[in-house]
């Protein structure tokens, strides 16, 4: 037992030969990936590499097929409603297109789960809602609808939603790639002060200056695999694999 | 020969009314009881839903009402169940509603997008809460139109109940014209009936569909 604990206790997400097949193609090839507490990791690789697919696996909106993950020691197990809520409180996901509830005010949005799931009283989640809000910048908007915001705005509310489940591992699948331009920026600096603040982080990124500036491990995807992972001053000065070299050298315009 | 006004054949056409508004009712509420029902063990992928609802659904869109309402008077009656005709016809009305309208709403629910259910998926909403909290105000906005038209249809298709001998407005009228000689008369009144139940139904509807467009 001693010698498991030891192992399991390493990360706070801890991956295991994870597969995951749709009908006969198989998009993830054996993953191998132990994420300590507050650590900062960008996912890079091409579209199709499995790296969206891996994050979705993190919290259970993918079914995978073979291997093991485990957060916070737990495993995830798929049947198991209940195991599944648990686990889910701890993971917190936010989307490329926000996704957030049209039909509710952002204050709603960022107090349903934490009063249906945590069964909060109204007033301490309203409460701990505008707290969360202005953290992002957005005391003013309680109660505006998500569609008087812009993108850059939204995305900031889905962080706060997320954040207001208190997860200890937070998953970012390519926030800032439905964004204009110009509204990157300050999606992109509430990331990093989260980063700042110790919170654990998975992100699946295009913006390579991002993830080399603010994550601690880059991870690089290709084909289903982990192909490259290290420090990113290593992968991005010095990549080891062509298909690296390759990628890093399509994506550098 | 006893003469007939107007205000007699109109009073007591109204009195038949009562049974199609009471008919329609029961058929509201026990297909939309039904019908949910059903799309929720879809939903939850309970083992076996999809295709039994998927059968009774092309069951029931698939055959003529007026058969379905044959089959609930005389086919119980070949399994030794008396029915009233009262009974068939608001078992088949029910029945009938339900296919439908949880048709319909399947509909409905996979209009709303994608990422509405991933997203409370991953802040660890339950089925239930997803669907009474997330995707079920959502779904509505869209379901309003399609289901009154729905319901419109229903209220005039208890016209057929007719057929098992179940008197209400459109039995009524025939049995009304069969003493009058007016058939005219008393079937312009029908319409007009008709026409005073389906028209508040589907102007509530507009209402309705203004009124969740306006929280949106």
């Amino acid at each position: 037992m001693g010698s498991t604990d030891a192992s399991v206790a390493a990360g706070i997400v801890e991956i295991n030969g994870l597969r995951k097949r749709f009908g006969t193609n198989e998009v993830l090839k054996g993953i191998d990936l132990s994420v300590a507490p507050g650590e900062v990791i960008a996912i890079i690789g091409k579209s199709g590499s499995g790296k969206s697919t891996l994050l979705r696996c993190i919290n259970g909106l993918e079914v995978f097929n073979e291997g093991t993950l485990s957060v916070d020691r737990a495993p995830l197990l798929h049947g198991d409603a209940a195991a599944m809520r648990t686990l889910r409180q701890r993971v917190g996901m936010i989307f490329q297109g926000f996704n957030l509830f049209p039909h509710l005010s952002v204050g709603r949005n960022v107090m349903l789960a934490p009063t249906l799931v945590k069964k909060r009283d109204s007033a301490a989640a309203a409460e701990q809602a505008r707290k969360l809000l202005a953290r992002v910048g957005l005391a003013e908007k309680f109660d505006a609808r998500p569609d008087q915001l812009s993108g850059g705005q939204q995305q900031r509310v889905a962080i706060a939603r997320a954040l207001a489940m208190e997860p200890a591992v937070l998953l970012c699948d390519e926030i800032t790639s439905a964004l204009d331009p110009e509204l990157v920026g300050e999606v992109l600096r509430v990331v990093e002060s989260l980063a700042d603040e110790g919170m654990t982080l998975l992100m699946v990124t295009h913006e390579m200056s991002f993830a080399r500036k603010v994550s601690d491990r880059l991870v690089f995807m290709h084909a289903g695999r982990i192909h490259e992972a290290g420090p990113p001053e290593q992968l991005f000065g010095a990549p080891r694999t062509p298909e690296l070299k390759q990628f890093l050298s399509s994506i550098d315009a | 020969m006893i003469d007939f006004s107007l205000w007699d054949i109109f009073r007591n056409l109204l009195l038949a009314a009562r049974w199609t508004v009471l008919l329609s009712l029961i058929a509201f509420v026990g297909g939309g009881l039904v019908g949910l029902a059903l799309l929720v063990a879809r939903i939850a992928k309970l083992r076996g839903a999809e295709a039994l609802v998927g059968g009774y659904v092309q069951l029931f869109q698939g055959t003529p009402l007026l058969m379905q309402l044959f089959l609930a008077y005389f086919g119980l009656a070949l399994f030794g169940i008396n029915v009233s005709p009262w009974v068939a016809a608001a078992l088949a009305l029910t029945l009938y509603t339900s296919a439908f309208l949880t048709e319909i709403w399947r509909g409905c629910v996979a209009a709303v997008d994608k990422g509405q259910w991933e997203a409370s998926t991953a802040l660890a909403l339950s089925l239930s809460e997803q669907l009474r909290h997330v995707i079920g105000p959502q779904a509505l906005r869209v379901a309003v139109p399609p289901t009154v038209g729905f319901l419109v249809q229903v209220i005039k298709g208890t016209a057929l109940a007719s057929v098992i001998g179940f008197v209400e407005l459109t039995k009524a009228g025939t049995m009304i014209t069969n003493a009058t000689f007016r058939p005219f008369t008393v079937y312009a009144c029908l319409a007009l009936m008709y026409f005073a139940l389906c028209f508040p139904i589907s102007a509530w509807s507009k209402t309705l569909e203004n009124k969740l467009h306006g929280q949106h």
